[in-house]
């Protein structure tokens, strides 16, 4: 193969391979979660790095998310560059205390003496028939809490290389990926040996509206933008990749030139990021809207097994065609 | 292992100053609070002094501490100034924390304090993972942490303990047992009151300690600390002990008797340490009365420093809620 080759991988290999780089590159760094090593990863995320790094680089845990979130925290407060993995977002309530009450405060709360360097990084998202306590997006929860950078890959390019710049940050990350996209294939282009962790990104260009959207839903909604071009509408799609801090300016940019925005968020409509986003063109680019903007969310139902109720509390490609139809028919 | 603390007139000494300088500080601030010159929530650590002083004296300058919310002793005995913690509770930029941690989130790098936690239990995680920093980096360093016993209903104890001997961290576990969480009675909480006796289920070795006596926590926190360095794993000492005033600024203190108080009042560490001194003509004449005049000296040089200090200004408000590198 070529150097010029773009490379294609798994997201979940993608994961893997940002792992085995920053354990790599940074000795102060290690592995830390329920079955990361031994069992290879609950998301098989982590398989054979166990071998590869020891048990001191890859450290299984009990089953106390908050004790080893908590752990994870303190030992970024005292120098070390943990990265702890936490099953699914689901689970993360249970070290909520130890991710809101100390990471997100202690760098303010100690008027700026101590950083914590953590990055926690967590599966979300459904799709599988896992049910209510396995399938929520929780993302959007996060998003809310200042102190917190949180990140939402959706590509498998984000998935490889968002790790190092989030393990470089001073401050807490939160990764968010979601479980879905997992076995995506994806090509990274053989230029590309980084990424940022401050942008969002435009996957597709277009005149007529803007889609907006994040982690598990990029796959959908770029598919309902190529239906849509078939029937002559042309949509934007933005990636956020960052939900906290939202790359605003990109937002606004978008909207700008398109004048209409649908905002596809797996998470619950009420209080979501799609609203805050929602909230932020009615606040700063009103003028520019020639409809109002429409939401595609998770209808507010615990997510449900039967594979048919799960799919329809989802957003589908369907609904964003339809919402984006919607916008345009409105105007 | 037969090392003892060394125990001698300077150190009998060094144990009454700290106490009485914590005693003292924490009368200011209760004169400051109803003065409003200090506000929110203000817990008073009076009675339990000689827990942070025998804990203290036992670590060295490279070990680490993590406290509670009942934080100002510890804060004392550990080295933080008297006046830029008095600054901090006037939430003066000078504090400390400038003026964003308050009397319940002391923080201080130079001497490896770190908070100040005011979620019960919340402090236990962040002890784990100092501990584990401190070994992977190879500073052979213990880490202190306090709770009340209170933290050992909440299930990051159990989650806490368990990883610190699994992973033989060391961790010196402090439990202040002041037998009421609030206002709840220990009996009322906990389905076994013994509290070491969890920590000995988790493998964990462990004593309690009469918490009213700094000799007795000083001698046992040695003993610990040398266990710690010897063997890299845990330890857990419950120090029994009582808060003579209420639970903070808020409380009509229902849930206990006048009588109860009155007789752990009668083992005050302070003065029964100040009676023993004169009784075995171990403190000179007015060599007591020199060190309650340094101590109100420094306390009036600390309060004077909270009232000249400055406000941070608004616009600096946001600042430290990201940072822009972790502080060398």
């Amino acid at each position: 193969m070529s150097a010029a080759q773009p490379t294609r991988m798994t997201y979940r290999e993608a994961c893997r391979q940002a792992l085995r780089d920053a354990l790599n590159a940074e000795p102060r760094s290690f592995l830390m979660g329920e079955d990361v090593g031994l069992y290879g990863g609950c998301y098989a995320v982590s398989k054979g790095l166990l071998e590869e790094f020891g048990d001191r680089r890859i450290r299984d845990t009990p089953l106390s998310e908050s004790a080893f979130v908590g752990a994870g925290i303190g030992a970024a407060i005292a120098g070390l560059r943990p990265i702890v993995e936490i099953m699914t977002c689901n689970f993360s309530l249970l070290a909520l205390d130890q991710i809101m009450n100390s990471a997100a405060t202690i760098p303010h709360m100690s008027g700026g003496q101590f950083a914590v360097p953590v990055v926690i990084r967590m599966a979300t998202g459904a799709g599988r028939q896992l049910a209510a306590q396995h399938s929520h997006s929780l993302e959007g929860w996060y998003a809310h809490i200042p102190g917190l950078r949180v990140l939402a890959p959706g590509t498998v390019e984000d998935a490889r290389y968002m790790l190092a710049p989030a393990l470089a940050d001073p401050n807490p990350v939160l990764l968010f990926e979601h479980i879905m996209l997992y076995n995506a294939e994806g090509e990274i282009p053989p230029d590309v040996t980084k990424v940022d962790i401050t942008d969002a990104r435009l996957r597709r260009e277009g005149g007529d509206l803007s889609l907006i959207t994040y982690g598990g839903s990029l796959p959908k909604t770029l598919e309902a933008a190529a239906r849509l071009a078939e029937e002559g509408i042309e949509a934007a799609v933005l990636d956020l990749r960052v939900l906290r801090p939202l790359d605003e300016a990109a937002i606004l940019a978008t909207v700008r030139h398109t004048g209409r925005a649908v905002i596809v968020d797996e998470g619950w409509r009420s209080g979501s990021l799609a609203a805050e986003i929602g909230m932020r063109l009615m606040e700063q680019c009103f003028d520019s809207l020639k409809a109002p903007v429409a939401r595609v969310c998770t209808r507010e139902v615990p997510i449900p097994y039967a594979a048919h109720l799960e799919q329809a509390a989802l957003p589908s490609v369907a609904g964003i065609v339809e919402a984006a139809r919607g916008l345009l028919e409105a105007t | 292992m037969t090392t003892k603390a060394h125990v001698d007139r300077a150190m009998l000494l060094h144990l009454y100053r700290e106490m009485r300088r914590i005693r003292v500080f924490e009368e200011r601030c209760v004169e400051l609070y109803q003065a409003e010159k200090i506000r929110g929530f203000l817990h008073l650590y009076d009675g339990q002094e000689a827990v942070a002083v025998g804990i203290m004296q036992a670590l060295a300058a490279r070990d680490a501490v993590v406290a509670t919310y009942r934080e100002h002793g510890q804060a004392i005995a550990r080295g933080i100034g008297t006046d830029v913690l008095m600054a901090e509770m006037f939430g003066r930029l000078e504090g400390c924390c400038r003026g964003r941690g308050g009397s319940m989130h002391i923080f201080d790098r130079a001497t490896r304090f770190y908070g100040g936690n005011a979620i019960v239990g919340g402090g236990l995680p962040l002890a784990i993972g100092i501990a584990l920093a401190d070994r992977e980096l190879e500073r052979d360093a213990v880490t202190a942490c306090f709770f009340g016993e209170g933290a050992v209903d909440e299930g990051e104890f159990h989650e806490s303990v368990n990883l610190a001997v699994l992973w033989q961290l060391p961790v010196l576990f402090v439990c202040e047992n002041n037998l009421y969480s609030m206002g709840t009675p220990l009996e009322m909480a906990e389905a076994e009151t013994d509290i070491h006796r969890k920590a000995a289920c988790y493998r964990l070795p462990s004593e309690s300690v009469d918490g009213m006596s700094p000799l007795a926590v000083l001698s046992a926190a040695t003993r610990a600390v040398e266990h710690i360095r010897a063997t890299g794993g845990p330890y857990f000492l419950e120090c029994r002990t009582y808060r003579f005033r209420a639970h903070s600024m808020f409380d009509a203190q229902g849930y206990r008797t006048r009588e109860e108080v009155a007789l752990w009042r009668r083992r005050d560490p302070i003065p029964r340490l100040a009676n023993w001194l004169l009784d075995n003509a171990l403190g000179k004449a007015g060599e007591l009365e020199a060190i309650e005049t340094a101590i109100v000296a420094e306390m009036d040089a600390a309060v004077a420093f909270a009232e000249r200090g400055s406000l941070e200004p608004i616009d600096a408000l946001e600042r430290f809620v990201t940072l822009d590198e972790v502080p060398a």
